[in-house]
């Protein structure tokens, strides 16, 4: 078992530095780089720079050595915990990215669990008692909301709750907490305000978990240790909860692989929209204005999160079904 | 035989159970009658799609949607209010009253010991689940009560294998627990569900030995569901036969053998008899000239490797092939047996080089060509010669694409070939199909719409497409009821005299194999442990091994029940 964790996070380095590599091509893709953009800035403005300082900026930043000394001294000076400067703000790209993640691993978080406690329930209803009128209207609302997209939802339920709950529902803090310590109160405005992002992005996500869920446990339903524990003398809910739903958890629990991915990068509309200080919005921009270090970083972290999430939904796995921890 | 209403523990009246509604019903039990006894064996036989399952479940009243019984009673003696007999049929199928019977009076064992346990749970949470369930006991004494279970039914070790999870266990291991759980409770009546159908023979027979022994000592009544006649004639004390839904005969064992009443239990006993001796169309096939060599496989050897803690391969796996070498003589046919895992398919794989072998020759001589060394050949090279040698699969479910026609089934590969198309196409189909025995307006229509029989028959068109020299039938009527299988032996005879085929015929069935082939190979862990002509090899079998093997299979007559000795060889002692 120890064994088996050891060599799943050994696994993960290598993946770690082809993901890296990925962040920096993607970064680089676009034509130019940050001074080209800053120089058509400036000449949109009606100030065009002169082509010395632009070429003495490129050597400041290090952007005529060729890509691959970039990679190198980016990766070698972020494993040295210093992810570089941003052009655009001009401040250490730790300083920016460290809040901003965190509130963007709390909002995932929250998503997650919420889109399981939901999904979990009601997708073994759905199974159980298939066909039913009940199923059918969990089976449309689900339909529903995989079609919906979250930033329309993102817009209805901001309108909502201004409408009838009488309060800004904007950022995740009311402006008084904006940049106040951390206290009882500020953490209550913070629940005020988290159960929006929350709801919107984890309705998507509990639409197909449902479907999901409800798909795995239909195809347990019919196996013989069903049965078999039927002939038990079983009370059905029991049996069900104990046997074929635990067996069907399985590609549920995988789910936190993909799961937390597209929570992290999906909410980068609705961040906007809901203008969340969480890490999707900076991301855009870092990318618009081609600040390299600021983009780079995000992309990276986003990345590791994800084979967090990958190690997480493996280890649950393991944890859950005796036959994945013997196969090691 | 004592009529005393005591011994009777449930009697079932009238009983029936139907699927589906309105005017799409489906009579699956209709209107039977049967009575279980204290200490008595019940074996209901019949073919699949007979009733007898159902039948098992709606004793239970756990009867899958969307059937539901629509009528009758299954009464239970000495279970209602003052030891008047309970109705079970009319409980609740939910309920506590019918629940708490399931597992405590009533149980049951069912066919698949591989599915029928969950897999996420040890053997022992699977027993001491039902024990708690019925009987109020604290988790150390029903975890006591469990391992005394498992020894009961002779698995080895019991307070290490009480911990194990079922998929560490083997078939019989799996059916031994299985057995162990539902006797845990002590039930009047057991009900066995096909319990040995998907078990080896060697397996099998000790787990008949094992189910026989345990209801002298328990006194219990069991009700014994197979379709195999064999294991009737082992094991029952009566027997009902089950023809679509309806019970046509019931008796003694010994009377339903020797004299049978009813026309289709005759014809049961003839099909089980028929492939008891040579097939009657062997004798007007001309002797192969064992000269004339067809296929000659020299020490063929292939390991499965095993794979380290980084995915590479590892030396040494399993030899599913050890030093393999055999003749085949021009139109003769030959017959692998052996049982699951002893390397018989790969060996019928290896020899249409869909797995590539580690070492030997497998050297094909066609007609009019000169000889190949198969194995020799890169994957690439392999694919004109499977004009020559084709392939029968054992499930006729599976081995035909649902979404296509039989039309396009059987020309496939035909049209691979370049051999025809358009309107000569479907003509060469016509005469397949007229060959096997199918109708020609069956091209039009899609597997789905045939019974397991006809879908065989299908896949023999599809191999004889392109007239092969040599045809490689894996397990070819594994799936069939008996009454389907000496048919269609016949026509894969009738059509290897007519097409000069061979056959690799492998089966794990000794009476298919005398059935059909002129000679037998007897594998065993990869080896070829015996061969020779199979009326020498099955009266006068020579390794250890072969006798084994001969002496587990069931004869289907109650008469010589333990008149032949069991041999035991060696590691399958202990199934």
């Amino acid at each position: 078992m120890l064994r088996f964790i050891l060599r799943r996070v050994l696994w993960m380095i290598p993946s770690f530095i082809a993901v890296s590599v990925v962040a920096f091509i993607i970064i680089q893709l676009p034509p130019g780089d940050f001074v080209t953009s800053y120089a058509a800035d400036l000449a949109t403005s009606g100030s065009p720079a002169d082509p010395a300082t632009l070429e003495a900026m490129r050597i400041r930043y290090g952007l005529d050595q060729p890509l691959v000394i970039q990679y190198f001294h980016w990766i070698w000076n972020a494993l040295n915990g210093d992810l570089g400067v941003s052009f655009e703000y001009r401040t250490p790209v730790a300083d920016i990215i460290w809040g901003r993640l965190g509130m963007t691993a709390l909002v995932a978080f929250c998503t997650l669990i919420f889109v399981w406690i939901v999904a979990f329930p009601v997708g073994v209803y759905s199974a159980v008692r298939q066909y039913s009128v009940g199923d059918y209207i969990v089976t449309f609302l689900c339909f529903l909301g995989m079609a919906t997209p979250n930033f329309l939802l993102a817009l209805f339920v901001m309108y909502l709750s201004v409408t009838y709950l009488g309060y800004s529902v904007g950022g995740l803090f009311s402006p008084d907490f904006e940049n106040a310590a951390w206290s009882l109160p500020r953490v209550v405005d913070l629940l005020k305000h988290l159960w929006i992002p929350v709801l919107v992005l984890g309705v998507a996500g509990i639409a197909a978990l449902v479907r999901i869920m409800r798909a795995n446990l239909l195809d347990e339903l019919g196996k013989p240790y069903v049965e078999t524990a039927r002939a038990k003398g079983l009370p059905e809910l029991t049996l069900i909860l104990r046997y074929p739903t635990r067996v069907a958890l399985n590609p549920f629990i995988s789910t936190v692989g993909w799961v937390l991915p597209v929570l992290v990068s999906g909410d980068v509309i609705v961040s906007s929209v809901l203008s969340l200080p969480t890490a999707g919005p900076i991301l855009i921009q870092a990318l618009k204005t081609q600040d390299m270090y600021l983009g780079g970083a995000l992309i990276m972290f986003q990345c590791i999160l994800v084979l967090i999430g990958t190690l997480l939904s493996d280890l649950l796995l393991v944890w859950l079904d005796p036959r994945i921890r013997y196969d090691r | 035989m004592a009529e005393s209403a005591g011994d009777i523990v449930v009697e079932v009246k009238n009983l029936s159970t139907w699927f589906g509604s309105g005017g799409d019903t489906f009579k699956a039990v209709d209107g039977i009658d049967l009575m279980l006894r204290r200490g008595r064996t019940l074996c209901v036989v019949g073919e699949s799609g007979s009733g007898k399952s159902v039948t098992a479940r709606s004793i239970l009243n756990i009867v899958p949607k969307p059937g539901r019984i629509a009528e009758g009673q299954v009464l239970l003696h000495g279970a209602g209010p003052g030891g008047a007999p309970l109705d079970l049929a009319a409980l609740n199928p939910h309920g506590r009253q019918i629940r708490a019977i399931r597992g405590r009076d009533i149980s049951m064992i069912f066919q698949e010991p591989m599915s029928s346990l969950s897999p996420v749970h040890t053997i022992g949470q699977q027993i001491v689940e039902v024990i708690r369930l019925h009987q109020k006991v604290s988790n150390a004494e029903a975890r006591e009560r469990a391992i005394a279970m498992l020894e009961q039914v002779r698995i080895p070790r019991p307070e290490q294998s009480i911990d194990a999870y079922p998929f560490e266990f083997s078939g019989g291991m799996r059916q031994r627990a299985m057995t162990a759980m539902a006797l845990a409770c002590e039930p009047k009546l057991l009900i066995a569900d096909e319990p040995t159908t998907a078990l080896d023979v060697t397996t099998q027979a000790e787990i008949l030995d094992l189910m026989r022994g345990l209801q002298q000592r328990l006194g219990m009544a069991m009700m014994f569901i197979t379709h195999d006649m064999g294991v009737v004639a082992e094991i029952a004390d009566d027997v009902a036969v089950m023809y679509r839904g309806k019970i046509v005969e019931t008796g003694p064992v010994d009377e339903i053998f020797h004299a049978p009443q009813h026309p289709y239990t005759r014809r049961l006993l003839d099909s089980v008899l028929a492939l008891e001796s040579r097939s009657h169309l062997a004798s007007k096939i001309a002797r192969p000239n064992p000269a004339d060599v067809i296929l000659e496989v020299r020490d063929l050897s292939l390991s499965f490797g095993g794979r380290d803690a980084f995915g590479g391969v590892k030396a040494g796996g399993v030899k599913a092939l050890d030093a393999v070498s055999f003749s085949l003589a021009r139109g003769e046919t030959l017959g692998i047996v052996g049982e699951s895992g002893s390397g018989k398919t790969t060996l019928g794989r290896s020899i249409m080089r869909i797995l590539a072998p580690d070492a030997g020759n497998i050297v094909f001589s066609g007609r009019d060509a000169a000889p190949v060394d198969l194995a020799a050949l890169p994957q690439g090279a392999v694919r004109p010669l499977w004009r020559d040698i084709r392939m029968i699969f054992q499930d006729p479910f599976a081995s035909l694409n649902p979404r296509m026609t039989v039309l396009q089934v059987i020309a496939e590969p035909l049209r691979n070939y370049g051999v025809a198309a358009g309107a000569e196409l479907e003509e060469r189909v016509g005469e397949l199909l007229d060959r096997v025995g199918l109708p020609r307006d069956a091209m039009r229509r899609y597997p789905h719409a045939f019974s397991g029989g006809q879908r065989q028959r299908i896949g023999i068109a599809r191999a004889i497409a392109m007239r092969p020299q040599l045809i490689v039938a894996d397990e070819a009527t594994s799936a069939l009821d008996v009454s389907l299988r000496a048919q269609v032996l016949d026509l894969m005879l009738e059509l290897g005299r007519e097409l000069s085929m061979s056959y690799v015929f492998i089966s794990h069935d000794m009476s298919v194999i005398r059935y059909m082939c002129d000679r037998v190979a007897v594998m065993h862990r990869g080896r070829i442990v015996e061969i020779g002509e199979t009326e020498a090899v099955c009266e006068n079998p020579q390794h250890p091994y072969t006798r084994a093997l001969i002496s587990a299979i069931p004869k289907p007559d109650p008469r010589q029940r333990g008149r032949l000795a069991r041999i035991r060889y060696g590691a399958e002692a202990v199934a």
